[in-house]
């Protein structure tokens, strides 16, 4: 967090627009100071046009993109291609904390259910509560009776957990069955490394071979 | 001499924040060393042989590279990982009030062994009694008393004279109790009930175990809540976060 900051003092002969762009830069996740200098210096002596497509790109992300009104993924139509497409399976929602995950999920072309994107997990401490994420939607999306099953796609974290425990203890009054993904040991680890609570999961979750 | 490069504690994991593409900053709590921060990198990947072991509410073994800035966590190996806690929403969110209560209330380097045991103990009482509210009282009164601001309960802070079996005051500027004289000496104070002082003078007094079988209706635990979170909130000068939510799970639990 404070980390990032660079100090005037660091550029102290560099031309004002640069060292706006550089602490621009350095906001990004993963890049750090130097990186940011090198990326600034690098469009500096690159094309215009190539400036400028990046610059306008960047600012069309953000104009013409939007939350999808049932899911809440990221869209440039009015629903998202997902919720628009009549071959999904309409009678299942998968619960993912963030639209990236969708990607994931996508990827391996398993699950031909819809999304329900929370934007976020519940976490306390950091006073992020129920109501701060996309649940009371996510119930009113509910109520339609259509849903028959909810897969609950949170992180594996406490964050994720705690989330799925409280969606747990609000949609199982409901007449949805509601499942969980298997958690257990990650494919092409070693076992000896696994903490407690991944090999409990594992053990818990074994299947017949 | 120079320092070693590196070094290992066991430590309980009370507050992570996200950095770079897969890396997190962990603030760790310990035994020796007190509060620290260190790096943990790639912890955010599937494949993290470290993530496991230092999640949250995690008490572990840790071991330490020195760097420039932060140090580096180069093993982690869990001594408990609090599964029952973790299973539970309520547990969870209880457990999280302790940590960020340790994470508030002290600095960085400056070790309380005393401290450290209270919150492990805190968080294996928690996955033992059903009587959670008097726990987090317990611990509350216990950590004033380690970052040295012990409430005084027995005598009037002012006149020091013994506080008597009637209503009397708790102030959270003097830090202790006003007798019926002397509360208008300051401008806040909470009225305390006979009940309500015997009880929290028995938490100061006593580990956990030995009052954990004390009953409490819930007004006088309210009562009890509502004197110590106040003090807690003098002190800080600011909210604690997870307390909205763990409010909000107590309604919604009586709802059902
Ligand atoms: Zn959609
Ligand atoms: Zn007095």
């Amino acid at each position: 967090m404070k980390e990032k900051v660079i100090s005037n003092q660091s550029l102290p002969s560099t031309a004002e627009p640069i060292q706006r762009l550089v602490q621009e830069l350095n906001k990004l996740p993963g890049i750090g100071p130097k990186n940011a200098q090198r990326l600034a210096y690098y469009l500096l002596r690159a094309p215009e046009e190539q400036t400028q497509l990046l610059a306008e790109t960047i600012a069309s992300i953000k104009q013409q993109t939007t939350l999808c009104p049932i899911c809440f993924n990221v869209t440039d139509t009015d629903h998202c291609l997902i919720c628009r497409n009549p071959e999904r399976d309409q009678t299942k929602v998968c619960i993912v904390e963030q639209p990236q995950d969708i990607l994931a999920l996508e990827h391996t072309r398993i699950y031909k259910g819809l999304y329900h994107v929370l934007h976020g997990a519940i976490s306390p401490t950091e006073g992020i509560g129920a109501n701060d994420i996309r649940i009371t939607e996510l119930l009113e999306r509910l109520k339609n009776n259509l849903v028959a099953e909810v897969i609950l796609a949170t992180n594996t974290n406490l964050e994720g957990e705690q989330t799925a425990l409280y969606l747990n203890h609000l949609i199982s009054p409901l007449d949805i069955k509601l499942t969980r993904l298997a958690q257990g040991l990650p494919f092409g680890t070693e076992l000896e490394y696994a903490d407690d609570i991944t090999i409990t999961r594992a053990f818990e979750g074994r299947q017949g071979f | 001499m120079s320092r070693p490069r590196t070094y290992q504690t066991e430590a309980i994991i009370i507050k992570k924040i996200k950095l770079g593409e897969a890396d997190r900053i962990l603030t760790l709590y310990t035994p020796i060393l007190g509060k620290i921060q260190a790096v943990a990198k790639g912890i955010r990947r599937p494949k993290s042989k470290l993530a496991g072991h230092l999640e949250l509410l995690t008490h572990s073994t840790v071991s330490f590279a020195r760097g420039r800035n932060l140090d580096t966590i180069i093993g982690s190996q869990t001594i408990d990982s609090f599964l029952p806690l973790k299973s539970d929403l309520s547990l969870t969110a209880y457990a999280l009030y302790t940590t960020e209560l340790i994470n508030q209330f002290t600095a960085e380097y400056i070790e309380n062994r005393p401290l450290f045991q209270l919150l492990l103990e805190t968080l294996h009482q928690l996955c033992l009694t059903d009587n959670r509210e008097l726990l987090l009282r317990h611990f509350e009164l216990h950590l004033f008393k380690e970052i040295g601001y012990r409430p005084q309960l027995r005598e009037c802070v002012v006149c020091r004279q013994p506080l008597q079996p009637v209503l009397n005051y708790f102030s959270s500027d003097t830090g202790g109790m006003l007798c019926p004289d002397c509360r208008l000496t300051q401008t806040i104070v909470y009225p305390l009930s006979v009940d309500a002082l015997k009880v929290l003078r028995w938490l100061q007094d006593n580990d956990f175990i030995t009052i954990s079988r004390l009953k409490i209706e819930p007004k006088l635990s309210h009562e009890l809540e509502r004197v110590s979170r106040n003090y807690i909130k003098y002190l800080l000068e600011r909210e604690v976060k997870s307390v909205a939510w763990l409010d909000s799970l107590k309604q919604s639990t009586q709802l059902i």
